[in-house]
């Protein structure tokens, strides 16, 4: 017989026991809000799809090749590889959801062309997404942190970067045409996207934290610099990315101010404070508001608004009120 | 100071670096339920974080509600910050509007995640004017 003693004991996964209780948080958040593309009704926007020029529908599908790139890379090499450096045992739970969610990702921007576009035009796309410089050199700098035998820390960072930054290239866009009132079901569906992926950052983010506090404060400033340095790197092929697909359009400065407030807000998930300054993140309110479309909008503070009325936002109830 | 914040931070720590970076002092309610609440005898405002599921579900962290159940903490609050993420889209900051609903407090604004330095200084200059108005109403 051979000897089993030393060999590391294989364990079953106790939710009952956690090391850390963000872990059943977030688990529980993404299962929650789990969803398919089938949900949202895509053919719906068949009619405004007609509307768009054929240079506006090139540049959308094309956006949406690059998207199902980064989506396809996360599925299939970003989570799973993140999931050898997990903390606990649920962390690679919530990882394997990650993984799977991706891939609905991905799978959605293909419901999206077939029930928008012809053949000829995603075989075109998809071409186009193997052969762009921009796309292409992003991809390849992302996987590169990705590889076996990289650094886990700088793995999340790349990981945390996909998820928080480089995704709003393309996200720009479909909210671009639901703040003009066009292919609105098709935002909704990006919406359900942005927010898993609002998710996955902050949480990936997470774990950055919790083990970067482990270090010696020279390792966690040798992270810090890494991190603001790839930004940096990833943030120049971003410009060039945008100013070839919305220079036709004419909204490359409005998609770069979206680029910087993105960029901060990824480098928040991590920990870390701003890297634009704030005069250079101010993003076009048709934008943000497409973001989120039904949230309320008073400040009391400016006077604007009115602050005890709660409009057609969700009435939650929560069974620990007492009152 | 004459007049308190209160906040809630999870372990991500975004609301805890906008309380940092805001500079007033504040009191922070515990992440763990077996730690004490923090002490309250003066008026306060409350920064609270939004935890929403799709639905709107579990915006307000429990231990939120838990400080809140109690009246004589609640008597004093005077108004309410939300934080979140705009991406949650409708649920952005969900949980100032819930607190401000159940406490009948007004929403005084929102920010996201650890806010930038835009909000740190309208949220300052905010507050002041805030505190300003209250101590003249109550004269």
């Amino acid at each position: 017989m051979k000897d089993f003693a030393a060999q590391a004991i294989p364990r079953a996964i106790n939710w009952n026991r956690l090391q850390d209780d963000k872990d059943l948080e977030v688990w529980n958040r993404l299962t929650v809000n789990f969803w398919l593309p089938e949900k949202v009704p895509l053919s719906n926007d068949v009619q405004s799809w007609a509307t768009l020029t054929p240079e506006e529908r090139t540049l959308t599908i094309r956006v949406f090749t690059g998207l199902t790139l980064l989506d396809t890379i996360q599925n299939t090499v970003g989570a799973p590889a993140l999931m050898p450096d997990a903390q606990t045992p649920h962390e690679e739970a919530v990882l394997t959801n990650i993984a799977f969610m991706e891939a609905v990702h991905a799978r959605s921007y293909s419901s999206i062309f077939s029930t928008l576009c012809s053949t000829r035009e995603v075989d075109d796309a998809f071409r186009w997404s193997e052969e762009n410089q921009y796309l292409q050199a992003k991809a390849r700098l992302i996987l590169e942190e990705y590889a076996a035998g990289a650094d886990p820390l700088k793995r999340k960072i790349a990981s945390v970067f996909l998820e928080s930054f480089l995704f709003y290239s393309g996200f720009y866009l479909p909210m671009h045409w639901s703040s003009r009132a066009k292919l609105t079901n098709t935002a909704d569906l990006i919406r359900l996207i942005i927010r898993d992926e609002a998710v996955h950052g902050y949480y990936i983010g997470y774990k950055f934290q919790r083990a970067a506090e482990k270090l010696p404060e020279a390792e966690r400033a040798a992270l810090k610099d890494f991190a603001f340095s790839l930004m940096f790197e990833l943030y120049e092929i971003e410009s060039l990315y945008a100013a070839e697909l919305y220079d036709g359009i004419g909204m490359t400065e409005d998609v770069k101010a979206f680029l910087h407030y993105n960029a901060n807000k990824a480098l928040q998930n991590l920990g870390y404070e701003a890297l634009f300054p704030p005069a250079a993140c101010e993003v076009n309110p048709a934008i943000l508001a497409a973001l989120s479309p039904d949230s309320e909008n008073h400040d009391f503070f400016s006077g604007s608004g009115s602050s005890y009325v709660i409009g057609k936002t969700i009435a939650t109830e929560d069974e620990d009120w007492d009152f | 100071m004459t007049n308190g914040l209160v906040y809630y931070s999870s372990g991500s720590g975004n609301t805890a670096r906008f309380v940092a970076a805001l500079g007033l002092g504040a009191s922070r309610i515990p992440i763990r339920p077996a730690d004490p609440l923090p002490p309250i005898n003066v008026p306060y405002v409350l920064i609270c974080p939004t935890y929403a599921d799709g639905e709107g579900r579990g915006a307000v962290p429990k231990q939120v509600i838990r400080f809140l159940n109690d009246p004589s903490r609640r008597a004093l609050l005077r108004g309410v910050i939300g934080a979140g993420n705009r991406n949650f889209g409708a649920t952005f900051a969900l949980s100032g509007d819930l607190i401000a609903k159940k406490c009948k407090v007004p929403v005084l604004t929102r920010f996201e995640l650890a806010g930038t330095q835009t909000d740190i200084a309208r949220i300052r200059a905010g507050l002041e004017q805030f505190w300003g108005a209250e101590c003249s109403t109550m004269v």
